[in-house]
């Protein structure tokens, strides 16, 4: 049985400027995976390859077997079913929520598939009960707070029933409340056919949403493990600007330690 | 940095979303206007606006300015709202344009100032021009202040309303809020590191540069707006759910409106 993503060798850029070079990884079906990696390390960039959106300037993205091509893509029939099984939450939910409410916007990705209309409104509103955002069905986006425009952006996708769950930084920016009610969610959506690929800097939460860890350095695989492997190689986290030198004193003695976000910015350990 | 070119603009954002969002509480009163199908307000509403262009009697044109005014009280809309953001506004423009006829049109004279000539005939006609675009305008305004924005775009599509037109303005409303909360960001950030007075010239260069930043912002946002949707299976011709249902009162309604425009087309000849 092949992977269900396979990328070999890959290569992406921005207008000349690299952001990925030759990378190359696997994931199988099922899994749960973090992409972990500072500020500029290619994570995003991968999750759209991942997602179709962009096409590899060199090497390949295959899919249950199949090269995921621009060309694939623009066929109606591989473009809907892909679109089913594959769903991307973006880093800033504000270019994700772009309806006039909140059951059009979880309505959207039904409509495009042209699924039957009673079917789109039983699916929409079984989501917005199951994510527990009923009663905002009717309000704006951009009146939602941060937490809200979250949870509204991951019920877009879920309503779909996706096989693949691609996530940029879910919870980024967010309150510590809102960001374990996003880890709840991710939590709860799992069995033994579902994937989940999340894209994050935030050592805190990898434990929490994966099984496999690859750390993203420059664009490449620098490491992969799992959680526990990954977040006890200081020097592996110091080199891919995951954790930083903490300078701080104790009384007249000055020194510093690698700072580890493990449990909350407010804690570090010795 | 007090007063000025910058802050005026910002206080100018802050208040568009303040009067979007007062829209939307008026929008969810009950009212006559929000009890009727979204369809037949838009296609109702729009029917007097053709009988106020069509209608050419200055006491008919008062009359469907009258039925405006109670559509309005009926329907729970605020009359200073009305005032402030419609008819003011449409005074200070269609003024600009009446107030030479009132000099130029030929007529009997009524008033003289300095060598200018008032006539009759020249503020009749000025009279008219106003009455006729407040009334014109009025029923619009009604129909948004009335009616959550997402269901006049519905009820664009459903009047068969081209996608893309109905597309444009659902995203052209959505991001521009988001570009507003951008600016007024840009604007505060800008102001909290501005000591003193700016000269005005200063002050102008710098909102010709915020523009600058906002429009290229606006591309990026786009782009990335556009790569959601495609993520979402959007395939370049947008899917819309009309959940509207005619009712017997909407019929009724339907055909008033009709029967009052038509009547005033009549009479207004």
């Amino acid at each position: 049985m092949p992977p269900l993503f396979q990328l070999r060798d890959v290569g992406f850029h921005y207008d000349g400027i690299p952001a990925l070079r030759g990378l190359s990884l696997d994931v199988a079906q099922g899994e749960r995976v973090a992409l972990l990696g500072a500020n500029g390390s290619g994570k995003s960039t991968l999750l759209r390859l991942l997602d179709a959106l962009y096409f590899p300037a060199q090497g390949s993205v295959s899919f249950d077997g199949t090269p995921l091509t621009a060309e694939r893509l623009q066929a109606d029939g591989f473009a809907m079913a892909f679109r089913r099984r594959v769903a991307l939450v973006f880093q800033n939910p504000d270019v994700q929520l772009f309806n006039p409410t909140v059951w059009d916007e979880v309505a959207f990705a039904p409509l495009q598939l042209l699924w039957p209309k009673e079917k789109v409104i039983a699916k929409v509103n079984s989501t917005l009960e199951l994510m527990g955002i009923s009663q905002l069905r009717d309000r704006p986006p951009y009146r939602l707070s941060g937490g809200e425009k979250k949870r509204v952006a991951l019920a877009s996708v879920i309503v779909l029933d996706p096989d693949v769950l691609l996530l940029d930084e879910p919870t980024a920016t967010l309150d510590p409340r809102s960001q374990s009610q996003v880890i709840d969610l991710i939590q709860g959506w799992k069995g033994s056919s579902r994937t989940v690929i999340a894209a994050t800097h935030q050592l805190e939460i990898v434990e929490d949403i994966a099984d496999r860890v690859f750390v993203l350095e420059e664009g490449r695989v620098a490491a992969a493990g799992t959680p526990a492997e990954i977040l006890n190689n200081h020097e592996l986290l110091l080199g891919a600007n995951l954790v930083h030198a903490h300078r701080h004193s104790h009384g007249n003695i000055t020194h510093s330690h690698p700072h580890i976000h493990s449990h909350s910015h407010s804690q570090h350990e010795h | 940095m007090s007063g000025g070119f910058l802050e005026s603009t910002t206080m100018g954002f802050a208040r568009a979303i303040t009067r979007a969002m007062l829209s939307e509480h008026t929008a969810q009163q009950r009212g006559l206007l929000q009890s009727l199908d979204p369809r037949v307000r838009v296609v109702g509403l729009f029917s007097l606006v053709l009988a106020v262009i069509l209608a050419r009697n200055m006491a008919v044109i008062g009359a469907l300015f009258l039925g405006a005014l109670l559509l309005a009280i009926s329907s729970r809309v605020s009359l200073s709202t009305l005032v402030k953001r419609v008819w003011l506004v449409v005074l200070g423009f269609t003024g600009v344009i009446a107030l030479p006829a009132i000099f130029i049109t030929p007529g009997d004279a009524v008033a003289r100032i300095g060598s200018a000539v008032i006539t009759e005939q020249g503020l009749r006609t000025a009279g008219l021009l106003i009455l006729r675009v407040e009334t014109a305008v009025t029923f619009p305004a009604l129909l948004v202040l009335c009616t959550p924005w997402a269901h006049v775009l519905k009820a664009l599509r459903s009047l068969k309303v081209p996608r893309e037109a109905v597309t444009m303005l659902a995203m052209t409303y959505r991001y521009v809020f988001l570009l507003v909360e951008t600016a007024t960001q840009m604007f505060d950030s800008r102001r909290s590191r501005t000591v003193g007075v700016l000269p005005p010239a200063e002050q102008r260069r710098m909102a010709v540069r915020t523009a600058g930043v906002l429009l290229s912002k606006s591309i990026e946002t786009s782009n990335e707006v556009y790569l959601a949707m495609q993520a979402r299976a959007f395939r370049g011709d947008v899917q819309v759910l009309s959940e509207f249902r005619m009712t017997l009162w909407d019929y009724v309604a339907l055909l008033l409106f009709f029967l009052a425009g038509g009547l005033a087309v009549w009479k207004g000849r």
